[in-house]
């Protein structure tokens, strides 16, 4: 394993055979900078070690937030990395993210929301704004919203929302590779070419609307 | 002079203050549109219901089938006029199985007017996933040998997911009014200060993120007048003789070689006027005031 500029690469032996690690630590605020790095990563572990598995670590506060980031149109940066993650998928690699810290916004879109599954560490942040940031911006009041946030998984943050809503697939209490071996054995026997997110949703009642609306505008 | 009715040219739609529905009816083929999910089979989101915030049985986006320039496509255009075009639970849904719908169905294009500022906060997770679900939806339908067009011109832009998910698409049309970016100004602004980003400078803004800038830049392919018919004339033009590339390392490569070397080429530039100047435009400050017409002209003219 190798650590620079908050990106992390590496490769761990395993049950099922050398697995590809990459990802972000230390809650990286993805720019274009990180983003390319991460993109080129990838395209050469499709270049070079087809089929290899890959796990990404996800440690991400969001996007970089300035203005000479986005005058050049960093959402193409991070619509690049989202490609490269989706060519792998097409070429064989099974991927797998875990959120190791935080999972935010655009940073997490990027490449964690792009892996085959995701799974996420207790005590890790998802979140696309906290609840006092969406208080002020929303204008509804900050109780109103911690109140409604006990009673649906929609908005709040927290791992367990998203687990329930289907876009985590599993909450693990602490970095395990017996886990992490399990997780790449059930994927390899997956249909990486379905994703079952909002079918998890449905099943796990967090996202009653999506599955359905979906099916009904797919076929009617 | 009183023009008789005859003579009179049909009067111009501005696709910029028009809504979803107009933009559909003037860019496809005459009365061809056919709506997926209508409102009344439909129902407002219950996440804004429990807030007190009046739904729209759209959900803010309208999806369906209909012809352009006689070929069948399938068509999605976000309704910036209800919150701000952002993606909530239905919304993103109704998107997601449209794309699935053009994997099955093979329509010659999915036309897909974005206008929307993101993640609808008030249904933060739901929009999130749905946004991701949206990435690879599209990226699912190009797999399949569907273009996917993004048209940006509308008076919320793409911003925050929308942004990433219109640079997923197989071209992008925009007008030199359309916005194309991640993070909106007024967050910068707030969380960086007004000193990092003036989201009230209207012309810093558009020189950051506006169409004339995406163009220059060849973040979007296309650019267009504030007019329904032009953004109509450039789909149709870019359908003609389309061939749908598939994904390849070869052609992600020569992508993050672009990306790569324009970092390295424009670091450390904070407005369009410096990267305008640095593309080899003599006069940046001509830029703002040029007709759609000239610029591209411009561009042609300008070293490779």
């Amino acid at each position: 394993m190798a650590v620079g500029g908050h990106i992390v690469t590496g490769c761990a032996h395993t049950a099922i055979g050398t697995v590809a690690l990459l990802g972000t630590v230390d809650g990286a605020a993805i720019g274009h900078d990180i983003a390319l790095r991460l993109a080129g990563r990838v395209l050469d572990i499709v270049a070079h070690f087809p089929g290899r598995p890959i796990v990404f670590l996800v440690d991400t506060k969001g996007q970089a937030l300035s203005r000479a980031e986005e005058l050049l149109c960093l959402n193409g940066s991070l619509a690049h990395l989202a490609r490269c993650v989706d060519l792998a998928r097409r070429q064989g690699h099974v991927s797998l993210a875990l959120v190791t810290g935080e999972a935010v916004s655009g940073g997490f879109l990027c490449f964690g929301l792009m892996a085959d599954k995701t799974y996420a560490l207790a005590d890790t942040q998802v979140r696309v704004m906290d609840l006092k940031a969406m208080a002020r911006v929303t204008k509804i009041p900050l109780e109103r919203l911690i109140d409604l946030a006990a009673a649906s998984p929609t908005f709040a943050p927290g791992v367990e929302n998203y687990l329930r809503m289907g876009a985590i697939e599993a909450i693990w209490d602490a970095p395990s590779a017996a886990l992490l071996e399990a997780a790449l054995a059930d994927q390899q026997a997956a249909d990486s070419r379905v994703d079952e997110r909002m079918a998890r949703g449905a099943a796990r009642k967090g996202r009653r609307l999506a599955a359905t609306t979906a099916v009904i505008v797919a076929s009617s | 002079m009183k023009e008789s009715s005859a003579t009179r040219l049909p009067r111009r739609l501005r696709y910029f203050e028009a809504t979803a529905r107009n933009r559909v009816a003037a860019v496809m083929d005459a009365g061809t549109f056919r709506e997926f999910l209508p409102p009344e089979q439909s129902q407002p989101s219950p996440h804004l219901a429990v807030l007190d915030i009046p739904g729209s049985f759209d959900d803010g986006v309208i999806v369906g089938a209909a012809t352009l320039g006689d070929r069948p496509v399938l068509v999605i255009a976000q309704e910036g006029l209800f919150m701000g075009g952002a993606v909530g639970e239905i919304h993103g849904a109704k998107i997601v199985g449209l794309l699935q719908r053009a994997v099955r169905e093979k329509p010659a294009a999915v036309i897909f007017m974005a206008d929307s500022g993101g993640v609808r906060l008030h249904e933060a997770n739901a929009g999130l996933i749905a946004i991701s679900e949206i990435m690879r939806a599209v990226l699912d339908a190009r797999a399949a040998g569907v273009p996917v067009i993004a048209l940006v011109g509308g008076s919320c832009g793409a911003f925050g997911g929308m942004g990433i998910v219109v640079r997923l698409c197989s071209a992008v049309v925009m007008s030199e009014e359309g916005r194309l970016a991640l993070s909106g100004p007024e967050v910068i602004e707030t969380v960086a200060g007004v000193e990092e980003f003036d989201s009230k400078d209207r012309a810093l803004v558009w020189r950051i993120t506006g169409g004339k800038h995406r163009y220059l830049t060849g973040d979007c392919d296309e650019l267009v007048d504030d007019d329904a018919a032009a953004f109509r004339r450039s789909a149709i033009e870019l359908l003609n003789d389309w061939k749908e590339p598939s994904s390849s390392v070869a052609g992600l490569r020569a992508e993050q070689e672009r990306l790569t070397s324009r970092c390295q080429r424009f670091d450390g530039l904070r407005d369009g006027l410096d990267v305008w100047r640095a593309l080899g435009v003599t006069d940046p400050q001509q830029i703002p005031l040029m007709d759609r017409d000239s610029l591209v002209a411009l561009k042609k003219e300008l070293p490779a």
